[in-house]
């Protein structure tokens, strides 16, 4: 009887989850995702906890509410610090499918050794190894999100980096085989241990050499590894609704990673093992050009005779916090009539969507915001391109320059509008190391400083102006 | 062993169901998408339960102590901040 029950739970969670997922496919519908995820997991968290196996409460009651009082902070960080929370909860996600894989391997090897059988030995293998490489990996990236001191920013490369790194995997996959093939030798626990030890290992070697502009790829790529953690859970269990929700998980993450591999024009490996950023420093040719620096008045007067503004949200925008300066500057141009378009890099920021949620924080009007294909033959229509913090995904080099890092990748067409301004932190070349011809344009004006302030000054220009006319 | 390839059947269709469904997710909600199937797969909550209140040795229940305060927190926190995020595209 508790079996059919726990069976109808799980076949009701699963088809909500798939409702939560279709329901993303419009904001209008999308917040009804989050009421069928969380009934679909309040059901499969009461029909589990309700199995006669489960005696020890006591427990249980304290984990919950210790997952209560840590996420519940964890769910009120700024909008800003959202790509490191995901990779944190990636992270957990990890932890949690690698010690649970540990906890099922050692209780097969003392009391129930006939449960260690080849399929369910190797499945315990894959959880522990993904659970324990998707644990360090993630909290890596989040700590280069968070800008954690002790933790490099840049890319950091070796020579033999790749050999080490696939060395370690290999050695954690041999090892693997190892167990699966001898699961209850004197020594197998032992090597258990050196499996986890090379997991956690590779997971923070996988990171090393990953820079800031790789970083949506790469959570794409840690909440794909965090999902299949949970399918191997899920077949070490023999517990259908896990493999399902892992699934889910694990496809979204795979989705989301070709979207962002084919926004920057390179393969998973090229990601994973190419180190973005050290790789060639492109050297100068040709003449130096100087760019050209604009006042705010004179921005506020390009902007004001506008008919259409285009505007590139970047990283830049991000750490500034400007995206409210953004919208009133918005307020500002539409109260003239002009029009104004936000145009979105699938890679811009440092996760997939990031400039959309900042833009609709700010409450921008989402029907504003509009994909590089589609904005990308209106810009030579546009009067204004406004480039907030964005660097490499409005760089023309993209296009011919063949030793760039950056060759190939598709671009948002900021140098074909009519003007261009771009307000930039400092005189520095971008993440990806290299010079942005895009600024040195005949065409382009500069507005040097930071994103927040540059654009409050445009913003009162624009109010004090207004009057005069 | 019949009922393991019923697992590995379950998860291929599972994955197409996946891909199918998050193809048609909107571009605009890609932030909160992984925000959500990341709670969606701390799922791994149900293991978690199990091992920690299984009739167990103490370490083994530890493991799936700590293992069901990570899921826990990934519920919690993934599912607040999908709504919060999501409120912000619905108010338009």
């Amino acid at each position: 009887m508790t079996y059919a029950v726990a069976q109808v739970a799980a076949i009701l969670a699963t088809a909500l989850f798939i409702f939560s997922l279709y329901w993303m496919n419009d904001p209008k519908t999308a917040r009804h995702a989050v009421v069928a995820g969380v009934s679909g997991m309040l059901v499969a968290v009461l029909a589990t906890w309700f199995q006669p196996e489960i005696v020890h409460h006591g427990w249980i009651v304290l984990a919950i509410v210790a997952g209560f009082i840590v996420g519940i902070p964890l769910s009120l960080v700024p909008l800003t610090a959202v790509p490191q929370r995901t990779a944190l909860s990636h992270a957990f996600g990890g932890l949690a499918a690698g010690l649970v894989g540990t906890a099922e391997y050692f209780l097969g090897l003392t009391e129930h050794p006939a449960q260690l059988t080849a399929f369910r030995t190797s499945a315990i293998v894959a959880e522990v190894i993904l659970g324990f490489l998707t644990f360090t990996g993630s909290l890596m990236a989040a700590g280069k999100l968070q800008e954690v001191k002790w933790i490099p920013q840049r890319p950091v490369t070796y020579p033999g980096q790749n050999v080490v790194n696939i060395g370690v995997l290999v050695i954690a996959v041999a090892l693997g085989v190892v167990v699966v093939v001898h699961p209850t030798a004197a020594w197998s626990g032992q090597v258990f241990y050196a499996i986890v030890g090379l997991a956690v290992l590779f997971g923070v070697l996988l990171i090393i050499p990953i820079g800031g502009a790789d970083m949506p790829t790469v959570i794409s790529i840690l909440n794909s590894y965090a999902g299949l953690s949970a399918v191997a859970m899920g077949f070490v269990l023999g517990n259908k609704l896990l493999v399902t929700a892992g699934a889910l998980d694990g496809s979204s993450g795979l989705i989301l990673s070709i979207i962002m591999c084919r926004a920057m024009n390179r393969s998973f490996t090229n990601v994973l093992f190419g180190a973005f950023g050290t790789v060639q420093k492109t050297v100068a040719t040709g003449e130096q050009k100087a760019w050209k620096q604009e006042t705010v008045e004179g921005a506020a007067q390009l902007l004001e005779q506008a008919s259409l503004v285009v505007v590139i949200p970047g990283y830049g925008m991000a750490v500034a916090q400007a995206q409210h300066r953004v919208r009133e500057l918005y307020d500002q141009l539409t109260k003239r009539g002009i029009t104004v378009k936000f145009a979105i890099h699938p890679v811009a920021g440092r996760m997939p969507g990031h400039m959309n949620v900042l833009l609709a924080e700010a409450n921008i009007p989402y029907s504003a915001l509009v994909e590089m294909d589609e904005i990308n033959p209106d810009m030579p229509q546009c009067d204004v391109a406004l480039v907030i913090g964005a660097n490499d995904v409005v760089n023309p080099a993209a296009r011919y320059a063949k030793g760039s890092p950056i060759y190939g990748m598709p671009i948002i067409d900021a140098d074909k509008a009519k003007t261009v301004l771009a307000i930039k932190r400092s005189k520095n070349p971008g993440f990806a190391g290299i010079d942005n011809e895009l600024y040195v344009q005949d065409n382009t004006w500069m507005l040097f400083g930071d994103a927040k302030a540059v654009i409050g000054e445009l913003v009162k220009q624009l109010a004090g102006g207004g009057g005069l006319h | 062993m019949n009922d393991y390839w019923s697992m590995v059947f379950v998860f291929v269709l599972a994955t197409f169901i996946g891909l199918g469904v998050i193809r048609r997710v909107s571009r605009l909600l890609y932030t909160p998408l992984m925000s959500l199937t990341n709670a969606i797969s701390a799922i791994a909550v149900v293991g978690s339960i199990a091992v920690t209140g299984g009739e167990y040795p103490k370490a083994i229940r530890v493991l799936g102590a700590i293992a069901l305060f990570a899921s826990m927190t990934n519920i919690v926190s993934g599912f607040l901040i999908t709504d919060r995020m999501l409120k912000m595209f619905k108010k338009q």
